[in-house]
C-alpha cells in the first residue's frame, strides 16, 4: 500500500469531503428526521374546523408570551383516545400479530425457493434472481389488485376449486383476513428470498459434503449446518418484512374486509376520512415506538453487513 | 455436486415462481377479455385498451406519473450515490450512526408514517402542494434505495484506481468523472431504475403529500378499483407491466455484456502483463 504518497491528495481533498457529507445528511436531516418531530409535536394538538385542521401550532410569531400559551393547549389527549378506544389498541396487537404470522410464512415459503435457487446450476443462478426481482419491479399496487380477481366469490380460485368438485359452495376468502395473508405472503415474497439467496449462495458446500462423508443424514446436516449458517439471511429478510407489514396499509383495504384491523388502515381514515390530523399523528407516533426497536435492530443488523463486506 | 439438483429444489423453485408470476400472467391474459365482468372469459378483444386511450383523466395520470418518477428518480441518484461515497468512504466521522441510520430506516419504515410525517412538514412551511412535493418526499425515499445498491457496488471498488490518478495529479473532480463514475455506473443506473420504479408504484406517500392537480397513476388505479374492478385497470397494468419488464430485460442484458466485455478485457490485460 502507497500510504505516504496518498496522504497528500487525500488532505486536499478535505473541503470536498464535507460537502459532499453535508449535501445528503442535510437533506435527510430536514426531509426525514425533522418531520419525526413534526409528527410528536402534532400528536399533543387538538383537532379544529379549519384549514389545517388543527390547532395549536408552535409558532414564534408571537414571542415567548404567544408560545407559551400554546403550550398551554397542549394536551395528551390522543394518547387516551388510544387507550381508552377499543379499537386502536386492538388494531394495534393484530397489526403486531398479523406482522409476525406473516414474517413465519413468508420465511417457510421463500426458504425452499432461495435454497433451490442458490443450488440450481451456475449460469442459471442470475436469471433465477432477476425472474425474483422481476415481479418486485412491476407496480405492487398492481399485483395485490390482480388478487381480487383471485380470490373473490366468483373469482378464478373458487371457480377451479368448483370445477374440480372440491368443494361445491365458493368459499369467502376475499374480505377475510386469509386474503390478507396470502397478500401479504406474495407482496413481500422477494424481500425475504433476496437476502436469503445470497446467504445460501456464498456457502460452502465442502462443509455439507465433509458431514455427509462423516455419516451426518442430509436432513440433520440441513439443520446443524445449513440453517444456523443463512441466519444473516434469514435474520435480514425477517427485519425486511416485518417492519413494514406492521404499517401496511394497501393489502388489508383492497383484499381485507371490514373485520380486518390493521394500524395503519387506521391511521389512514383518521387523517382522510376523519380529518382528524392531531389524532393520526398519535397513532403514527406510537406505531413508530412499537417499530423502534426493530428498527433499530435492523440498522445495527445492516450495518454489521456492511462491515463484514 | 451431490447437493446440486434435487427434484425438491427444482420443484420449489418453480412452485416459487409459478405462484410469483401467475397472478401477473392472470391479469394480463384477462386484460383482453371482452367481457366486463372480470372473471368471466367473454372472448379475445383489445376494447379495454381502447377505452383506456380516450380516458383522458386516466392519460393525465400516467404523464404526470412518468414525469415524476423522472425527475425524482434523477434526483434522488444524485443524492443517493453522494450519500453511498460518504457512507463507503468516509470512514468513522461525527454523525455518522445518525447518517446510517436515516439511510437505513427509510427502507423499512412504514409508508403511512413518512408520508404523513412529509405532509405536515410540507404543512407547516406552507408549501403548495402537488408536483414538487411528492417529487421531495420520492426522492427522499428513493435515494436512500439508491444509496444502498450503489454502496453495494462500491465496496467491491478498486481504490488504487482512483489513487493512482490523484497521485498522477488528475483533480478529484474530474478523478470522479472520468474513473470513479464509469466504475460504478452499472450500480447507479440500477439505482436509477430502481428509484423511478419505485416512484411509479408509490400510492401512499403521494396520497398524503400531493395537492389538487396532481393525481398519480396508482392514487387514480387505488380509487376506481375501490368502486369495483373495472376491466381498464387490467389493461393499463398490463401496459405498465410491459414497459417495466421491457426496461429490466434492456437494462440486465445492457449490463451482461458490459460485464462480459470488461471480463474479456482483463483477461487480455492480464495475458499481456
Amino acid at each position: 500500500m502507497a500510504v505516504t504518497e496518498t496522504i497528500a491528495p487525500k488532505e486536499k481533498r478535505g473541503w470536498l469531503k464535507w460537502l459532499l457529507v453535508a449535501i445528503p445528511f442535510a437533506w435527510l436531516l430536514v426531509f426525514f428526521l425533522i418531520p419525526f418531530f413534526n409528527v410528536f409535536k402534532m400528536s399533543f394538538s387538538t383537532r379544529a374546523r379549519a384549514m389545517p385542521p388543527y390547532k395549536p401550532v408552535l409558532d414564534f410569531a408571537d414571542g415567548i408570551a404567544g408560545l407559551w400559551a400554546q403550550l398551554q393547549l397542549f394536551t395528551p389527549a390522543n394518547y387516551w383516545t388510544l387507550i381508552s378506544q377499543s379499537k386502536y389498541w386492538q388494531s394495534y396487537l393484530s397489526s403486531v400479530q398479523i406482522a409476525l404470522i406473516s414474517t413465519v410464512l413468508i420465511l417457510i415459503v421463500a426458504y425452499p425457493i432461495a435454497y433451490g435457487m442458490a443450488r440450481a446450476p451456475r449460469q442459471w443462478r442470475s436469471i433465477l434472481v432477476m425472474l425474483v426481482i422481476l415481479p418486485f419491479w412491476t407496480s405492487f399496487l398492481i399485483r395485490v389488485y390482480a388478487w381480487i380477481g383471485i380470490l373473490g366469490n366468483e373469482g378464478l380460485l373458487n371457480g377451479f376449486l368448483l370445477w374440480t368438485g372440491l368443494i361445491d359452495q365458493p368459499l369467502t376468502i376475499l374480505t377475510t383476513n386469509w386474503a390478507v395473508y396470502i397478500g401479504i405472503v406474495y407482496s413481500y415474497l422477494p424481500f425475504m428470498v433476496l437476502p436469503l439467496y445470497a446467504t445460501l449462495e456464498k456457502m460452502d458446500e465442502t462443509l455439507l459434503e465433509a458431514a455427509a462423508d462423516l455419516g451426518c443424514p442430509p436432513t440433520q446436516a440441513f439443520w446443524k449446518i445449513t440453517f444456523p449458517l443463512s441466519l444473516p439471511g434469514v435474520v435480514a429478510g425477517c427485519f425486511l418484512v416485518f417492519i413494514p407489514i406492521t404499517g401496511e396499509f394497501v393489502i388489508p383495504e383492497l383484499l381485507g374486509g371490514s373485520g380486518t384491523m390493521m394500524i395503519g388502515k387506521q391511521l389512514w381514515y383518521e387523517f382522510f376520512n376523519n380529518r382528524n390530523w392531531p389524532l393520526a399523528s398519535a397513532v403514527a407516533v406510537v406505531l413508530l415506538l412499537i417499530l423502534v426497536v426493530p428498527i433499530v435492530l435492523f440498522q445495527n443488523h445492516q450495518q454489521a453487513a456492511e462491515a463484514g463486506k | 455436486m451431490r447437493y446440486g439438483q434435487s427434484w425438491f429444489n427444482t420443484t420449489s423453485v418453480a412452485l416459487g415462481f409459478a405462484f410469483l408470476y401467475a397472478p401477473i400472467v392472470i391479469l394480463v391474459i384477462y386484460s383482453f377479455n371482452d367481457s366486463k365482468l372480470v372473471t368471466v372469459w367473454g372472448g379475445f378483444s383489445t376494447r379495454w385498451y381502447s377505452a383506456l386511450l380516450q380516458d383522458q383523466a386516466m392519460l393525465d395520470a400516467a404523464w404526470i406519473t412518468l414525469r415524476l418518477a423522472f425527475v425524482s428518480a434523477t434526483i434522488a441518484t444524485v443524492l443517493g450515490t453522494l450519500a453511498a461515497i460518504t457512507m463507503v468512504r468516509f470512514g468513522r466521522f461525527l454523525g455518522r450512526t445518525v447518517f446510517s441510520g436515516m439511510i437505513y430506516a427509510p427502507l423499512v419504515m412504514p409508508d403511512v408514517i413518512t408520508g404523513l410525517s412529509l405532509l405536515l412538514l410540507f404543512v407547516s412551511l406552507d408549501l403548495d402542494r402537488g408536483f414538487w412535493t411528492v417529487t421531495l418526499a420520492h426522492v427522499t425515499l428513493t435515494m436512500c434505495f439508491v444509496a444502498v445498491v450503489v454502496q453495494s457496488r462500491l465496496v467491491v471498488f478498486d481504490r488504487s484506481l482512483e489513487e493512482a490518478a490523484l497521485d498522477l495529479g488528475c483533480p478529484p473532480f474530474k478523478t470522479f468523472f472520468v474513473i470513479t463514475l464509469p466504475l460504478i455506473l452499472p450500480g447507479v443506473i440500477a439505482g436509477w431504475m430502481l428509484a423511478f420504479t419505485l416512484s411509479l408504484d408509490d400510492l401512499v406517500i403521494a396520497s398524503f403529500t400531493t395537492g389538487p392537480g396532481a393525481t398519480t397513476l396508482p392514487m387514480k388505479i387505488f380509487s376506481q378499483v375501490k368502486f369495483g374492478v373495472t376491466p381498464e385497470i387490467n389493461a393499463i397494468s398490463t401496459i405498465l407491466i410491459a414497459i417495466i419488464a421491457v426496461g429490466v430485460l434492456v437494462a440486465s442484458l445492457f449490463g451482461k455484456r458490459r460485464e462480459v466485455e470488461r471480463q474479456k478485457a482483463e483477461r487480455l490485460a492480464a495475458q499481456q502483463g
